[in-house]
This record gives C-alpha cells, sequence and structure tokens, in this order.
C-alpha cells in the first residue's frame, strides 16, 4: 500500500525487441542504476524473524540463497520468461542441469518418457542412462511421425520430449500437432528451443507446456558461460491425477500442494523451491548477467546468424564434396511445410551436412580450415565446427547415430556472424585439403 | 460465454491495489496451506486490513471472522473472494448492500450472473485474476523468483 500513488500502467503488447532490453528489470530502486547490478552475494538480510519464516515458507516472494534465487538471475529468468510467452522461469548451471530439473520435478520412479530420437548427444545419454538409473523408461520415436508419438504412450507415461530444431539433423518438431496430442493424453510436452531462440520460435503459442534451453548457446550469444533455464506456460492441469509428485502435499515442503497452493505458478514454485533447492545446480549472478548483456541483442544477431548461415546452406549444398545438408530452411527441405509455420524468420544456423570421404573427409575438412573455430559448442557469435561422431555424438551406438541423423562423414556447423564471405572462402580451404587426400590415396593405391 | 478481458483491465487493477485499505475476505480459510491464507497473510504483511468471513470460523489471522459481509461493522473497499462460482451473485449483492469499493473474484472464480449484479449496483468487478499476484506484479516482489510480470518500464520507484 503506497500512498503516494504510482503513475498507473497501461496494458500494453511491447515488441520482442524492446522486452529483450526491459523485460525482467526495472531500474534499481536503491542506486538508480540503468543497467542489471551484479548481485554477487550468497545471502540476503532478513528485516526481522517474521519476514524471515514468510520467505522460507513462500508466503512472501523473498531472498533466502543464492542457490535458490538471485536478484541478478531473476531479471534473467524473467527476461527470458516474458520473450517466451511463460508464467515464469528458473534458471540453472547448464542446460544440462535445467532438463534435469524439468524433468524431475514432474517424474517419479516407475514413470515412462516419449522422446524424440533427433536430440543432442548430451541429452540422449542424460535420458537414456541417467533417467534409467532413476527407474524412469523412455521411448525414442521418429519424430517426424505423429503415429509413432502416440503409439508409444503407456499408462505411466508422464511427458513427450523434443527439439524445435533437431541438434544436428535439423529436424523441425510439429509442436502444434504434439502438444494436441499429448494434451489428448493429459500429458505436457516438453521441447528444447535452443537452436530456435525465443526470437526465431515460441513453442508456447503452439502448445508447448515447457520449454527449456542451452542458454550457453545464441541467447548468451559470445561463448563466455554455461547456463540453462526453464520456462512453463502455467496453464497445464498438474492436478488431472496423472502428477501426484507436482500435486499431491509435498513431504519436501511440510504437506504444500503446490498446484492447488500457487495454480499458474505451482510448478514453478515447485521447481525452484524443491527441485533447485536439492539439485544445488543454481546459475551464478555474474553469469546471469553475462546472459542479460546477450539477450539485449538476441534479435540482431539471430538475423545476422540465419542470413550467414542461409548463404552457407546454399554454397554446401552446390558443393560436390558435401551432401545430405540438414538445414531445414534450404527451399528443397522435407521441413518446409513445417518451417514456414513455425520459423518463418529463419531455421536458427546450427546444421550439418556430410562430406565426402567418411570419417577421415569430415576430419581433414577440419584440418583444413582455419578461421572456423574446432570445439565443442554451437551459438557463438563466431563460427564453429565439429565432427559429431568422434566428438558430441562419440557415446552413441551406429543404430542410435543413424536415428539422430549423424554418419561418419557429418560436420556439424555453427554458423557465425563473420562476414560470410570469410566463412565460404575458409570451407574452400577445408574442401581442398578433402580433394588434395583424395587425390593422394588415389595416387598411392 | 464470459468476456473476462472486461474484468482484467490493468488501470482498474492498480487503482484497487493503490487506493483500498480495507480488504474483505469470503472464504477465508484458517488452514495455512491453503491459497487463501496464503493470500490473506500477504496482504496484512502489505499494510492491508483484512477481514475474514467465515461463517465457521471466530478468528482467523488474529482477525475475528464474521459471517457475513453484511455484518461487517466498517466500510470494506474490496471484497475478495474464495467461493465457489456459484456463490457468487449472492456475495455480489452483499458486495452492493454495504457499497464495496470492489468485487474481486480471485482465479476461478468466474460467475456471470454475480458480475453483473454487481456492476448493475455500481461496484467495479474483477474476476480471475488473484489479488496476491497482482499486488506483487505491481508494487511487490513477484519478479525476485523470475516470474513473468509482464511489466516493462524504465521508471525507477520503490518496492514493498
Amino acid at each position: 500500500m503506497t500512498d503516494k500513488l504510482p503513475r498507473a500502467e497501461e496494458a500494453r503488447a511491447f515488441g520482442f525487441e524492446t522486452r529483450q532490453l526491459h523485460a525482467g528489470q526495472r531500474p534499481d530502486p536503491n542506486t538508480g542504476a540503468r543497467a542489471v547490478p551484479i548481485f554477487q552475494t550468497t545471502s540476503y538480510v532478513f528485516e526481522d524473524p517474521e519476514s524471515a519464516a514468510a520467505y522460507f515458507n513462500l508466503q512472501e516472494y523473498g531472498n533466502t540463497y543464492s542457490r535458490i534465487m538471485n536478484p541478478t538471475v531473476a531479471v534473467f529468468e524473467e527476461r527470458v520468461a516474458n520473450l517466451e510467452g511463460g508464467a515464469g522461469a528458473v534458471a540453472f548451471a547448464s542446460g544440462i542441469a535445467a532438463q534435469a530439473a524439468a524433468l524431475f520435478t514432474l517424474l517419479q520412479p516407475g514413470d515412462h518418457v516419449v522422446s524424440s530420437t533427433a536430440l543432442y548427444g548430451g541429452t540422449v545419454n542424460q535420458l537414456k542412462h541417467f533417467l534409467r538409473k532413476m527407474n524412469i523408461d523412455l521411448t525414442w520415436v521418429d519424430p517426424d511421425n505423429p503415429d509413432a508419438w502416440e503409439q508409444a504412450i503407456r499408462p505411466n507415461t508422464k511427458a513427450f520430449f523434443g527439439e524445435t530444431i533437431g541438434n544436428p539433423a535439423g529436424n523441425v518438431l510439429d509442436i502444434e500437432t504434439l502438444a494436441a496430442l499429448a494434451h489428448s493424453r493429459e500429458l505436457p510436452l516438453i521441447v528444447d528451443n535452443t537452436f530456435a531462440t525465443p526470437y526465431l520460435c515460441r513453442p508456447i503459442e503452439w502448445g508447448a507446456d515447457i520449454v527449456i534451453h542451452s542458454a550457453t548457446k545464441f541467447m548468451g550469444g559470445h561463448g563466455t558461460s554455461i547456463g540453462g533455464v526453464v520456462v512453463e506456460a502455467g496453464t497445464f492441469n498438474w492436478s488431472n491425477g496423472r502428477f501426484p509428485v507436482v500435486a499431491d502435499p509435498s513431504p519436501a515442503y511440510h504437506g504444500l500442494q503446490f498446484h492447488e497452493t500457487f495454480g499458474t505458478y505451482g510448478y514453478l514454485m515447485k521447481l525452484r523451491a524443491e527441485t533447485l533447492r536439492d539439485l544445488g545446480a543454481a546459475m551464478s549472478p555474474f553469469n546471469a548477467f553475462l546472459f542479460l548483456q546477450g539477450l539485449e541483442t538476441l534479435s540482431l544477431r539471430m538475423e545476422r546468424h540465419v542470413e550467414n548461415a542461409r548463404a552457407v546452406a546454399a554454397f554446401l549444398e552446390a558443393h560436390e564434396l558435401a551432401s545430405n545438408v540438414t538445414y531445414p530452411g534450404l527451399p528443397a527441405s522435407k521441413y518446409r511445410t513445417l518451417v514456414d509455420k513455425y520459423l518463418p524468420r529463419g531455421t536458427g544456423a546450427v546444421f550439418s551436412f556430410d562430406c565426402a570421404g567418411g570419417r577421415a573427409g569430415g576430419q581433414d575438412l577440419i584440418r583444413g580450415v582455419t578461421l572456423w573455430s574446432h570445439l565443442a559448442n554451437v551459438g557463438d557469435a563466431k563460427s564453429l565446427i565439429i565432427h559429431p561422431a568422434s566428438t558430441t555424438h562419440r557415446q552413441l551406438s551406429d543404430d542410435e547415430l543413424r536415428a539422430a541423423g549423424v554418419g561418419p562423414g557429418t560436420v556439424r556447423l555453427s554458423v557465425g556472424t563473420e562476414s560470410v564471405e570469410d566463412l565460404i572462402w575458409d570451407l574452400q580451404q577445408g574442401f581442398a585439403l578433402v580433394a588434395a587426400t583424395a587425390e593422394q590415396k588415389v595416387a598411392t593405391a | 460465454m464470459i468476456d473476462l478481458a472486461r474484468y482484467q483491465d490493468p488501470l482498474v487493477i492498480q487503482r484497487v491495489l493503490h487506493t483500498a485499505r480495507t480488504i474483505a475476505i469470503v472464504g477465508l480459510s484458517p488452514n495455512e496451506l491453503r491459497a487463501s491464507y496464503f493470500v490473506g497473510y500477504y496482504l496484512k504483511r502489505h499494510g492491508y486490513r483484512v477481514i475474514p468471513v467465515n461463517p465457521r470460523e471466530s478468528e482467523i489471522l488474529g482477525e475475528k471472522s464474521y459471517a457475513s459481509l453484511l455484518d461487517i461493522p466498517e466500510p470494506v473497499d474490496v471484497v475478495d473472494v474464495f467461493r465457489a462460482p456459484s456463490a457468487l451473485p449472492g456475495i455480489a449483492r452483499e458486495a452492493v448492500a454495504i457499497r464495496a469499493g470492489a468485487l474481486w473474484c480471485q482465479y476461478g472464480v468466474i460467475n456471470a450472473e454475480g458480475a453483473q449484479i454487481a456492476e448493475d449496483g455500481g461496484v467495479p468487478v474483477i474476476m480471475d485474476r488473484c489479488l496476491k499476484v497482482e499486488h506483487a506484479r505491481y508494487a511487490g516482489r513477484m519478479h525476485w523468483l523470475g516470474f513473468n510480470t509482464e511489466r516493462v518500464t524504465s521508471v525507477r520507484s520503490g518496492l514493498q
């Protein structure tokens, strides 16, 4: 209650570019600081014992300990939630931690998940091996076949999982169809939107319930920090009888029924107050600050990433030593209809192609380039190149590699924002080495 | 079909939040784990006078509980409703009778007849919104927990 009435804020649908700069932050009430202050603190002084109790009881929105919340991290969380159109968000120390937390909040031993096969190798490891240790079963399905998703549903199925743009094969998820199917069976759809970013696609607008990001990638955009975030739409009915871990009285929170008490915010409250509290994989305030710097230019960078990626993909498609270019933005892509629907502004900047010469060809290409950075990351402003079969997807069997769209000669690119003619020049250097090595082999044979 | 947007005007919500002093909570539970208790506790903490309306209780949150709105011996700025939607017409009639400043219906408390009765009686209606969430959005600390307040402003202001 304030004596002096503040100026009323009208309801206005602010544009994406405005929100990527402002959402989640107001000038600091104490100092007036315009930039987001880095609250590099572990803990927060309580006003009095009653306030402390109210914070720990979740009766008041208050800061207690930076493993659970931090004002700098909170700006990042709200900004992402706003850009994705969710009810809120919770940040984590990495994308993989975010994914584990999103799943652990709604799953319990004996449950089952249906997942797309076209996923980042690290996600495959987590879903296949780590979840199994928790006695959670998984069925892999072809992401392009809705019937396969439906047939995989069991009585104990608790979620659908997929990536907006699959890594690295470039599958485009039919989000609206899968969300409708999931909801008809009272299941949530979880979408990893890392490759698209909310600038190119907002899965919640198409019915997704939970959106996960590796903020490490395009959100941060400069390859400086590891982080992740979970956004929830706030509209799924967790009290439908299938999710006792969300809806029933919580033994880990003095009998609180998160969904009944907090409604729209129930899942998010549980994700923070229990899962983040107990997993401990909190994002650092400094990393949140760097991610916020990245978000301020997200739309500008993504436009450039897309422009460069289109040009590089077109170059590769025409190159005799490259085949199977998986960029879904190519006119001939089999995902054309889905791209027009879900990704009208572009299909990101990460894709793969098969280099002539198989495993050795892919490795020669990487040896031959001098501007593209050979490393295991994507979504940097700098262009990146890697050979998945010997790195990111190394732990996968041949069958799993095929299902993920990875062949022995597959090379994955993350197209940066450099001068595109330099990127193409450098790939030409790489292909020259591939061709030279192939000729040498012919000569010595 | 009820047009809820009509009852969710941010300007009306902010006016109610910033001008109200006394809030009668109809259906306030004495159970600390119920949503109504969370809301009552929060509002009291933020300086509002909270008056419980629950015929089964004599006192909640340290405040005397009344059987009905008609029994409250002081002016009420906001009637906040945590009851089944079907109870709303009766509550709206009482809100008009006591000349309440606003009728606030919590999440899911949606009833077109009740809204009409209040409006016809000159009582503004807010529906399918949480009083605690809206306070936390515009005046409080909801943004500290990463929730989407949907606010965009560069105005420097205080925090409660």
